[in-house]
């Protein structure tokens, strides 16, 4: 039954993928994700699943693939550091179109980094993917809300176009608490798919015949093509608030767009025309929500707990560079709303420097 | 109307606990809140702290500027927290630790001798509890007979209902004492 909850971030997420039918985590801990694990790890076996700690990410992340082969619906997940060890496994998972759904709570910095929270993964989640054309949805919540439903849409979407997808959260929606309705749990036929592995019947020889054997590559980049195509054109999610009139528009996604949407309130207090496009999807990058705002708007502002402000080619390349770009980069704390509007009436008065 | 609360104390005084108790008690009586833990490499004897911010709309960052209401379980929580409670902020004291103290003359200082008070109420571990009375007695931000509900709810649910009478105790005792 649908119920009310307050439950953390990873947890929530954890118990959104139960509902939403999840049998198999296979993966390694890593602050700011270990309650995922450490939450699956008793709560997994009460509904029927299997969870195991593998060696590390890579392994965890192959194992996946067995699971999901069979019509399993799985997770893992991860923060940067791990993420990164993800990559030859996605790959091979977009390759050979299995469905399968991956997170990354993410960390400050490179290397090991450390514990406290950014938003240093955008590039390495949205246009790491892995070698050979891979490509997957990223979808980014904003709350703990979100972080549930999201869920259940990731596995929608895995499904529907056999492919990842990627929920990149980070530290802090993954450590926060906040009240939560929680969907019933939803009855998954893991035979449901003629690509899946099954019980052989009599006369059969079980050899699979999923995906383009013999066919070459040119049929393969055809398919996959098309479908890359689809899925930029079908799932592009943006939350858009007050862009019509507005002078200068943020542009945020996850903890950072909940401080937007503050700023926007107060600014608007103010008389300042502040909007905010929150990206929903990272991948792809939400290009429509864009033709919504205001054509006098004098520019957009990149916000985002990163160095570089790795959203900005994307806000370029969507607004095919007919609109200055600024930044407000806040590496390992939080975005402060005051920040945001002040930077917001220096570009109306000219005194910004673009990115 | 939002507000920003920081409880910090010793890693084992119940930190956590009681901010997620608070959080309970906004979200049973309709407000939203956030809860927001220090982590990393936190133990027992250490220091820990929560920031819980309720209001009656939406909420952005879950982490504090401009402290309303300071819970202070020992001394060292005051050191880092109290210069950054706003003027006419709440700054609650467990005076069962902290004694002799100077605090700002531009808050509102409230001594809790959670101790004794817990003792009052036969009941050694809920000092934080009779805290939360103190709490919500003096700032009015939820009701009481919301909390009360809301704290055995949470016990309830946690397979802790035979505490329920001596949890309901503290939080009357520290609730009445002011």
């Amino acid at each position: 039954m649908a119920e009310k909850a307050i439950m953390k971030g990873n947890e929530a997420l954890a118990e959104a993928a139960l509902r939403a039918g999840c049998r198999f985590f296979s993966g390694y801990p890593i602050t700011p994700q270990t309650e995922v694990l450490e939450y699956l790890s008793w709560r997994m076996s009460e509904v029927g699943g299997e969870l195991i700690q593998t060696e590390d990410e890579l392994t965890g992340l192959h194992m996946l693939i067995g699971a999901s082969l069979a019509g399993s619906r799985v997770l893992s997940t991860s923060a940067g550091p791990g993420f990164a060890l993800f990559h030859e496994g996605i790959s091979y998972i977009c390759g050979c179109e299995i469905p399968a759904v991956l997170v990354d709570v993410q960390r400050v910095g490179g290397a090991c980094g450390g514990i406290s929270a950014s938003q240093g993964d955008y590039e390495e989640v949205t246009h790491g993917g892995g070698n050979g054309d891979s490509q997957y949805v990223v979808l980014t919540p904003a709350s703990v809300q979100e972080e549930v439903d999201m869920m259940k849409e990731a596995y929608e979407i895995a499904e529907k176009y056999r492919n990842p997808v990627v929920i990149l959260t980070d530290a802090i929606i993954g450590q926060m608490m906040e009240g939560i309705t929680l969907p019933d749990f939803a009855d998954i036929d893991i035979d449901k798919f003629d690509y899946t592995y099954k019980e052989l019947k009599d006369g059969e020889d079980g050899i699979q015949r999923g995906g383009y054997p013999g066919q070459g590559f040119p049929a393969y980049a055809a398919h996959m093509g098309a479908k890359y195509k689809a899925m930029k054109e079908a799932e592009q999610r943006w939350e858009n608030i007050e862009v019509s009139d507005a002078d200068v528009v943020c542009v945020a996604y996850g903890i950072s767009s909940r401080v937007c949407k503050e700023a926007v309130r107060k600014a608007r207090a103010k008389g300042i025309k502040l909007g905010l496009i929150r990206l929903i999807t990272a991948w792809p990058f939400p290009e429509k929500a864009f033709a919504e705002i205001n054509p006098d708007c004098k520019g957009l502002l990149a916000v985002e707990m990163s160095i570089k402000g790795q959203m900005v080619p994307d806000i370029k390349l969507a607004t095919k560079c007919n609109m200055p770009v600024y930044g407000y980069f806040s590496l390992d704390v939080v975005p402060d709303a005051d920040v945001v509007v002040e930077t917001a009436e220096k570009i109306i008065a000219g005194t910004c420097e673009e990115v | 109307m939002l507000k920003e609360i920081i409880c910090a104390g010793f890693g084992g005084q119940g930190i956590i606990t009681t901010g997620i108790l608070i959080s309970y008690c906004a979200f049973e009586t309709g407000s939203q809140f956030t809860w927001y833990p220090s982590y990393g490499a936190e133990m027992r004897g250490g220091t820990a702290n929560c920031t819980i911010k309720i209001s009656d709309e939406e909420i952005a960052s879950p982490l504090a500027k401009d402290i309303d209401i300071l819970i202070a379980m020992n001394g060292p929580a005051i050191d880092k927290f109290e210069s950054s409670l706003r003027p006419g902020g709440y700054l609650f004291v467990n005076s069962s630790l902290i004694t002799d103290r100077v605090y700002r003359n531009d808050v509102n200082v409230i001594e809790v001798d959670t101790a004794a008070l817990a003792e009052e109420a036969n009941n050694p571990k809920g000092a934080n509890i009779a805290m939360i009375g103190a709490l919500i007695k003096k700032t009015g931000i939820m009701t009481f007979e919301g909390c009360s509900d809301a704290i055995e709810k949470y016990f309830t649910e946690h397979g802790k209902a035979k505490f329920n009478e001596a949890n309901q105790a503290a939080l009357k005792i520290g609730y009445n004492k002011f």
